[in-house]
């Protein structure tokens, strides 16, 4: 009984809170990639023929995201009967979209306008612990940013 | 030290290839900082600490492969990749490689 207190109660935390959290991150996300709409990200290895003198640069950007109890006890459900498990989709898009914002973010600060030959590497981290499977995601975004010499 | 992911550096020709160079680094996780991710594990979110943790240790591979690349005289280092690995539970290998290059 006293089990099964504590096990809703993680749930209805996860929830509440776990929903909140995704609706903010997804907003902050929306606003800052509308902020960095003109610096274009290419996975394209060769860059075309460059009129001024350029200069490259490495750039990079990594989050690491977790997942809350509620999609937990979701995705662990979802496994009994198979099909699509959204509440881990949503939860790598999250890394993915904030990673390459990251990496933007940086390029920007460089005073790029573009960059190139974007890789995206995801590792799962924190396996092993306790019995859960997937607890948290690493994503990194890395890639070659073009800098314009004036 | 030019970095970059592409097989050249823009803006800059290839005079010589010396050859692959990395470099890697192993970290395990604080147990303090363990016990705050679980924690932050039932209300979901970003892991600060983690990402920091990672970010640190990815940079030092770099800062390994330039050393590297800096011992065999090469003033660029292209093609350079980024791979993770769990080693074990609570350790993560960061590993980075690249072929060093003298670039004018």
């Amino acid at each position: 009984m006293y089990d099964l207190i504590v096990f809703l109660t993680l749930i209805a935390l996860g929830y509440g809170f776990g929903q909140h959290a995704e609706r903010k991150h997804f907003r902050s996300i929306l606003e800052r990639e509308k902020e960095l709409k003109t610096l274009l990200c290419f996975s394209e290895r060769r860059i075309p023929e460059q009129e001024v003198p350029v200069q490259g640069q490495l750039v990079s950007g990594s989050v690491v995201i977790s997942i809350d109890y509620f999609k937990q006890f979701v995705a662990g459900l979802r496994n009994l009967f198979g099909g699509r498990v959204t509440a881990y989709e949503s939860l790598l898009e999250r890394a993915r979209r904030e990673a390459i914002l990251r990496m933007k973010e940086q390029a920007r600060d460089l005073g790029a306008d573009s960059v190139w030959n974007v890789r995206l590497e995801t590792a799962a981290i924190s396996q092993g612990a306790q019995r859960q499977q997937v607890g948290s995601m690493e994503v990194m975004a890395y890639g070659t940013a073009l800098i314009r010499k004036t | 030290m030019i970095l970059t992911n592409i097989e050249t550096v823009p803006g800059k020709t290839i005079v010589k290839h010396l050859g692959l160079v990395n470099g890697n680094t192993v970290r395990a996780k604080h147990a303090g900082k363990d016990l705050l991710a679980g924690l932050k594990n039932i209300v979901g979110g970003e892991l600060k600490a983690y990402t920091e943790l990672l970010q640190e240790s990815r940079d030092e591979a770099t800062q390994r492969m330039i050393e590297q690349a800096n011992a065999v005289g090469a003033n660029a280092v292209v093609n350079v990749r980024y791979s993770t690995s769990s080693v074990s539970a609570g350790a993560a290998e960061l590993f980075a490689y690249g072929t060093a290059v003298v670039v004018e």
